[in-house]
């Protein structure tokens, strides 16, 4: 028994591999990851041989591990502060991708209609200073809806996580205790709550548990038809997050876009802007010293520019501005 | 005679009760059984056995490459982690000596009781850190740190159990004691030590712990050993832990297929050993 | 005749040559076992090295007061080991609770109550329960033992209880008593399987002694088997809680994954293989991965002393067993 497996693992693992192939590997965020895993495994089809393994690890796996040098690039919501820039041996770009809402989903017992949500009082259930639904300030942003007098269990992320980063960065702007009391970052010290891994875990758990609220990037609430709430933006209006909300939201970001692309579009200005939206980054180290790794690298970036971009609608996220875009074609010459 | 029959209800009550517990327990491996069948047989299809994974919303992905991953990985670990524990357990039964002998055994039980997670550290420390990559080769090491103690034991239990006049026929007869122990004392045992190396064997195919962070997982066939590589137990942990139905239904299937070769192998080396027991008496 | 034959027979040559040593084959053979029974020592004593050596940060930063702080913040880089320690204790505990009476209960009855046929039998069923992987223990705790614990269980528990600090707070259906429920049912087979032996062991005059004397058979199990058996029983309760201690998987996909200690049985915590288990891909910093391998440096040590008590306790059985 054992020389057959032997014999099954060997060979298979030594494989006749096409003379192109590239095998490339990649690590980072889950909210994006839908549209990252389409666009490899499309990739693949039309380069063939070249494949890039992306794991979902969340942001903070993402920029770990480009920092120790084990994947070839890496992904992040949250763009890289100056500190972990300074650990990474060569520089890193910062290329956005999409634009993505981080959206409030929920599972409350006898409630079909979408609920809404201000930010303070999403900062209180996160806090744990709100309780139950059937709470005073939820009641007074949902006329017309009967909440139950049920406990609401708060789901948040218990991986390092970049859609974390986007929630507690909202948070932090419109409520002053959270931003004292948590703050903004990948993983924060929660008041309150159940971890899930991943976006998917959030969802999984959110799903599984009866009266329970936690925060996922839009697509996951979509593809799993659970109910996701609308957030009051800064201008007062109730907003859902969608394709003209979010790119809304990074409309004013995309005319003073800085040329590292690092920017925060939380609580974004406008009337129509969705107040949880996001870029989502790939981060790319400017020396790479492998040639066709970084051709491929630079080609698949033409490609994310380029074709990639139509997929993201069908995706619940939203193409970039066209400004970014052009920004970032210049970008790519900058990778050695 | 009121004390009598209190004492035989207390008795009769306690008695009862051990049998309750006994059906309690025999009944939840039934239990564990029959919801595996339920919920993956009906998703053990071809696909499972021969596609790709599918990205997160599409239907209708495999898990091939995890099967291979598995089956790769077991099978590193086996070709480092059997010699080291066959040909140390020869040395713990054969050759003398007091102060060694008790340190490798000691170290011996002390990796053994290594929590999987922290073997995992260790892999990731020697091998993904220097070679600067998750790769197959970190995860099968892995899964071989785990084969190594069950291995020596198994052999030095079993080298033992051969009986001293075998041993010293061999040596009377002129052997030296190489031959004396390749020709004889080995052959005689075989039985039982490979019935341990088996259930050893079968006991690192299911260990999802130690491979999270040296194997890490892949969508794709990993190219080569250096690579990352998905396997089966993570990708029953990654599946059963998100939103999606058709991954559940994965995670079901791989839960099934994975226990039944656990179960085939558990079941094959006890009857090879019944059958070796039998035939010594007999 | 004699004198001739005395004097010029030559020694035999007693010192062999290297070279003849070596063909012997004996002494290749002894050195090839000796480096590999080595290297097995080398390795586990390295084990033990990196474990040391890539905590170092953490310890020197925090020290001792790293065992008692309750916070784990990352962004803070503020690190405590306590909810973890908490967490691994409170669920091995809860789950020995479980876990001994269905185990040792089962022992009696397979040792003392069932026909030879049908002791091997289930004996063997039951083993087979130990072979199951863990990440299959919690695919199904996920999907059955949680929904069960938050749909009936639990609010059964806090209707009845709920004065109680135990069974108070929200309920999830993840948490505490869904991990030591999970891990009960992993580790009763280890009970079941050493303490069964442990009682088999012991001779049958004591038995025979007890019934002779007027005992029921429970009186006879109860007050002479089960205490002539009590180390090897003891022991295999040790091995099970060395089990449940470092247990990862199934824990992490049931207990809630929240660095918090809480007095609720129904409360979400976390344990140390959990964390390190998320968390290690993902820390970014050095203090932050060292605290975990810190974590998994105070795991080791942790299941190093209860295998060694383990161990301590069936051997001294096993002695006992043969004194009589």
């Amino acid at each position: 028994m054992n020389k057959a497996i032997l014999a099954i693992g060997l060979t298979s693992a030594l494989l006749p591999v096409a003379a192109t192939a590239q095998s490339l590997n990649a690590a980072g965020a889950t909210f994006p990851a839908p549209i990252y895993q389409k666009w490899f495994n499309d990739y693949s089809k039309v380069k063939p041989g070249t494949q890039v393994n992306y794991q979902a690890i969340g942001s903070g796996g993402g920029i770990r591990q480009l920092t120790e040098g084990t994947v070839d690039f890496g992904a992040s919501d949250m763009p890289m502060t100056d500190e972990q820039l300074g650990k990474v041996k060569v520089k890193v770009l910062h290329f956005p991708t999409v634009l993505g809402g981080v959206v409030p989903v929920y599972n409350v017992e006898g409630v079909s209609s979408d609920l809404k949500f201000s930010g303070d009082t999403l900062a209180g259930i996160f806090l744990g200073a709100i309780t139950k639904w059937n709470d005073a300030k939820l009641v007074k942003d949902n006329p017309g809806v009967k909440l139950p007098s049920k406990n609401i269990t708060v789901v948040h992320r218990s991986d390092g996580s970049g859609t974390s980063f986007v929630f507690t960065d909202y948070l932090s702007k419109v409520s002053g205790e959270w931003k004292s009391k948590a703050g903004a970052g990948t993983s924060v010290n929660w008041p309150a709550g159940l971890g899930g891994k991943g976006n998917e875990g959030v969802a999984g758990l959110v799903k599984q548990t009866p009266n329970s609220l936690g925060y996922v990037e839009l697509l996951y609430a979509v593809q799993n038809k659970m109910s996701y709430g609308y957030m009051k933006n800064a201008a007062g209006k109730f907003l859902k997050a969608d394709l003209n909300t979010v790119t809304e939201a990074a409309a004013g970001a995309a005319k003073s876009m800085p040329a590292d692309f690092r920017v925060s579009i939380t609580n974004a200005p406008g009337a129509n802007a969705y107040p949880i939206s996001t870029f989502t980054w790939l981060l790319i180290p400017t020396k790479i010293d492998d040639a066709s790794k970084r051709t491929t690298i630079k080609e698949f970036l033409k490609y994310m520019l380029s074709t990639g971009q139509k997929d993201a609608a069908g995706l619940s996220y939203a193409p970039l501005p066209k400004s970014v875009v052009a920004m970032e074609e210049k970008q790519i010459s900058a990778i050695l | 005679m009121d004390r009598r029959r209190r004492r035989n209800i207390v008795n009769n009550v306690m008695l009862g009760l051990t049998g309750v517990c006994t059906i309690i327990t025999v009944s939840s491996l039934f239990l564990i059984l029959s919801y595996l069948v339920y919920h993956g047989f009906s998703s053990l299809d071809w696909n499972f056995f021969t596609k790709l994974p599918l990205p997160p919303g599409e239907v209708g992905g495999g898990m091939a490459n995890a099967i291979v991953g598995s089956l790769t990985m077991v099978g590193i670990a086996t070709l480092i982690g059997i010699p080291i524990g066959f040909i140390g357990g020869i040395y713990l039964a054969e050759f003398g000596g007091k102060t060694f002998p008790f340190l490798v055994r000691y170290t011996a039980d002390l990796l053994n009781g290594v929590p999987s997670i922290v073997i995992g550290i260790f892999a990731w420390a020697i091998i993904v850190v220097p070679m600067k990559s998750f790769s197959v080769w970190a995860g099968g090491f892995a899964l071989s740190l785990m084969l190594i103690p069950i291995g020596l034991k198994s052999t030095e239990t079993f080298l033992r159990a051969v009986p001293n006049p075998l041993r010293e026929g061999a040596l009377a007869l002129g052997a030296s004691k190489t031959k004396a122990i390749t020709s004889v004392i080995v052959p005689a045992a075989l039985q039982g030590i490979a019935t341990g190396m088996i259930l050893g064997i079968a006991r690192i195919a299911g260990e999802t712990a130690p491979l999270l962070f040296t194997a890490l997982n892949n969508q794709f066939w990993a190219k080569g050993l250096k690579q990352p590589t998905a396997s089966l137990p993570v990708m029953i942990f990654s599946y059963a832990m998100s939103p999606y139905e058709d991954w559940h239904r994965q995670a079901w299937a791989a839960g099934l297929v994975l226990l039944t070769m656990v179960f085939l192998a558990n079941i094959a080396a006890r009857w090879v050993l019944s059958r070796g027991a039998s035939a010594q008496r007999g | 005749m004699a004198s001739t034959v005395l004097t010029s027979v030559p020694a035999p040559k007693r010192t062999r040559t290297f070279l003849q040593k070596l063909q012997d084959g004996d002494q290749v053979t002894h050195l090839i076992t000796v480096i590999f029974a080595a290297s097995v020592l080398l390795i586990t004593l390295l084990l033990v090295y990196e474990l040391w050596i890539r905590s170092g940060p953490s310890r020197s930063k925090f020290g001792l007061a790293f065992f008692f702080t309750k916070v784990w913040d990352p962004n803070a880089e503020q690190f405590g080991a306590l909810p973890f320690i908490y967490g691994t204790l409170l669920t091995s505990f809860v789950a020995l609770l479980i876990a001994i009476p269905l185990g040792v209960g089962a022992a009696i009855y397979l040792a003392e109550l069932a026909s030879p046929r049908w002791s091997n039998i289930f004996t063997f069923l039951i083993e087979l329960l130990a072979a199951v992987p863990s990440v299959i223990f919690g695919l199904l705790a996920i999907f059955s033992i949680v929904p069960i614990m938050r749909d009936y269980v639990e609010p059964a528990l806090q209707n009845t209880f709920g004065f109680l600090p135990i069974f108070s707070g929200p309920i999830y259906g993840v948490g505490f008593l869904s991990a030591s429920l999970t891990l009960a049912v992993m580790i009763f087979p280890f009970i079941i399987s050493i303490s069964r032996e442990s009682l088999m062991a012991v001779p049958r005059e004591q038995r025979e002694a007890a019934l002779a004397l007027g005992a029921t058979k429970w009186e006879s199990t109860f007050q002479v088997v089960l205490p002539y058996a009590r180390l090897g029983i003891i022991g295999s309760i040790f091995l099970a809680l060395a089990r449940a201690l470092g247990e990862t998987m199934a824990v992490t996909m049931v207990i809630g994954n929240s660095p918090k200690i809480s007095a609720s049985l129904f409360a979400p915590g976390y344990t140390i293989a959990a964390v390190i288990a998320n968390e290690f891909t993902e820390a970014t910093g050095d203090m932050y991965l060292s605290s975990l391998i810190e974590l998994g440096l105070v795991l080791f040590l942790l299941t190093m002393i209860i295998n060694a008590g383990a161990q301590i306790l069936i051997v001294a059985t096993a002695g006992k067993g043969t004194k009589h």
